[in-house]
């Protein structure tokens, strides 16, 4: 069952689909607030011998802005990286939701609008490449092959740990895009956190919004919305979050304490990354420098968990 | 029953104010790319899964009702189109796929473009900034992005408290990236006709 350490890659079974090549987009958060991700999420792929190739000169995807004031330019954004990706040939990792949704709704139109192929064939000088398969981190992780994987790979199975996997919007929505089939009650991340040694929390909060960009504008609806999901959580027994987006850990991580003070609570809910937890089960040994980057302090529990 | 029969007798028809559909708003609205909006039967399921319900003044399904009978003015002044935060709840349960999130786009761009003034300014703010990131760098780095948002809004000590804590944990980065070709990025936001 465990991983021995300085067992050579490619000797078992579920090693060999693992010597993989991807593209790699980070987006802007995971260069700036979420860097722990980033770092997390390439600590991870190494110990997997997923080789991660960043896109050249990528640019921002637009997010939550562009389409709220130009149709255009919120699929032209993302085009721009896609041309990348297409040069670099390989299927595109994209670990903020934000970004994977917004790139894979701009793929789907470009794909389907023969207006924006034109537009497109206008600003880039060539046709709409094939499409490059997009994936984000529960989907990479959770493949049968990869859970086979990780569980040989754990070196400190996460016991005892009682989380709440939380989706939030745009991995799972809307499916036209996404193409994801349990999109209300996804299981992807839990099967990926049972695989580590986790004890996942069922709740029905899973793909609920956090408010995402509001939080500068309106913080007070954010702190509503964070109170709601803190509230259910901890009313479903769960000590922390996982999380595969930056808004939602940003959100739920940074107000959570604006929060609690709002209306009286006494929650205090550490609030990891997927890869964050992954990483510190396949043995990572360097993760002090992601806790240190949370609001909310996850240490303690770690700590109680045997897992610091 | 019967008191409310009564009680819309005593009102009188000719009391009710009385609203002629103008079809000319929607005309518009798909000349800016709006989806099609005429399947929406008022089921409301939209409005009961709406995350930001609580907070706008008219809960999506009354956006699409106001949009279908020409109540441009109300419909662009309103807080929801600014409060919608693109969840897409709405248009995955919709039962006749209306894609709310697109309308509301369209809603937001043609505010803007006749210079309404939006009911929720800093959210407009934020966009605006956001997107004079985009244009600058190419990349939006978080720090020189909440800057432009606090010149812009002079909202200099709205959670000061929180940027301290999070500059202490070392989450805003000090140097902001950019990308080499700029001047894509620069003619796509051009093109699209974005300000
Ligand atoms: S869910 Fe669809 S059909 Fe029902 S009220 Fe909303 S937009 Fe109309
Ligand atoms: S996309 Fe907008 S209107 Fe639709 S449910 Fe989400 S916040 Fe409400």
């Amino acid at each position: 069952m465990t991983f021995q350490a300085g067992a050579c890659h490619g000797d078992g079974a579920a090693d060999e689909g693992m010597n993989r090549e991807l593209s790699y987009y980070p987006g802007c958060s995971l260069h700036g607030s979420a860097r722990e991700y980033d770092h997390s999420t390439r600590a991870l792929c190494e110990m997997l011998d997923i080789h991660l190739q960043e896109l050249d000169d990528w640019s921002c995807c637009g997010a939550s802005s562009a389409h709220a004031f130009d149709r255009d330019a919120s699929v032209m954004l993302p085009a721009r990286n896609l041309a990348i990706a297409a040069q670099q040939g390989k299927d595109v990792l994209i670990p903020c939701a934000a970004c994977y949704g917004r790139t894979k709704a701009a793929q789907k139109s470009l794909a389907e609008d023969a207006g924006l192929q034109h537009k497109y064939a206008e600003q880039f000088g060539s046709n709409v490449p094939v499409s490059v398969p997009l994936l984000n981190l529960p989907e990479l992780l959770s493949d049968p092959d990869m859970v086979e994987a990780l569980k040989q790979r754990v070196r400190k199975p996460l016991n005892g740990l009682r989380a709440v996997c939380y989706y939030g919007c745009l991995l799972m929505r809307p499916p036209s895009v996404t193409q994801v089939e349990n999109y209300e009650t996804p299981e992807t991340m839990e099967r990926v956190f049972a695989a580590l040694g986790g004890t996942p929390v069922p709740w029905s909060y899973k793909t609920e919004c956090c408010g995402g960009g509001l939080v500068l504008g309106r913080p007070d609806i954010v702190n509503k919305l964070v109170d709601t999901l803190c509230l259910q959580a901890e009313e479903a027994g769960a000590e922390a979050f996982i999380t595969a987006c930056p808004m939602c850990q940003g959100n739920l991580d940074m107000r959570q304490k604006d929060a609690a003070a709002a209306f009286g609570r006494d929650y205090s809910l550490p609030v990891f990354y997927i890869s964050e937890l992954a990483a510190l089960a396949l043995g990572y040994a360097r993760s002090n420098g992601w806790w240190r980057k949370h609001l909310v302090n996850p240490r303690p529990l770690l700590r109680e968990k045997g897992l610091q | 029953m019967s008191e409310s029969i009564s009680s819309v007798q005593e009102i009188g028809t000719d009391e009710l104010p009385v609203i002629e559909p103008d079809p000319s708003f929607m005309k518009q609205m798909l000349e800016m790319g709006s989806p099609q909006i005429s399947p929406c039967f008022q089921c409301l399921k939209c409005s009961s899964g709406c995350p930001l319900g609580f907070a706008m003044d008219h809960l999506p399904h009354q956006i699409i009702r106001m949009v279908q009978m020409g109540l441009k003015h109300e419909v662009l002044a309103s807080s929801a189109i600014w409060l919608c935060a693109s969840c897409e709840t709405c248009v995955t349960r919709c039962p006749n796929g209306v894609e709310l999130p697109r309308v509301m786009d369209a809603l937001r761009q043609i505010a803007v473009r006749e210079g309404v003034r939006p009911a929720e300014e800093e959210i407009a703010k934020f966009h605006d900034s956001f997107m004079d990131e985009i244009r600058c760098s190419g990349r939006v780095h978080e720090m020189s992005l909440i800057g432009r948002y606090k010149r812009r809004t002079r909202q200099w000590f709205q959670d000061a408290g929180l940027g301290a804590r999070m500059f202490l944990r070392g989450r805003l980065g000090f140097l902001p990236e950019k990308v080499k070709d700029r001047d894509k990025v620069r003619s796509i936001l051009r093109k699209g006709g974005a300000r």
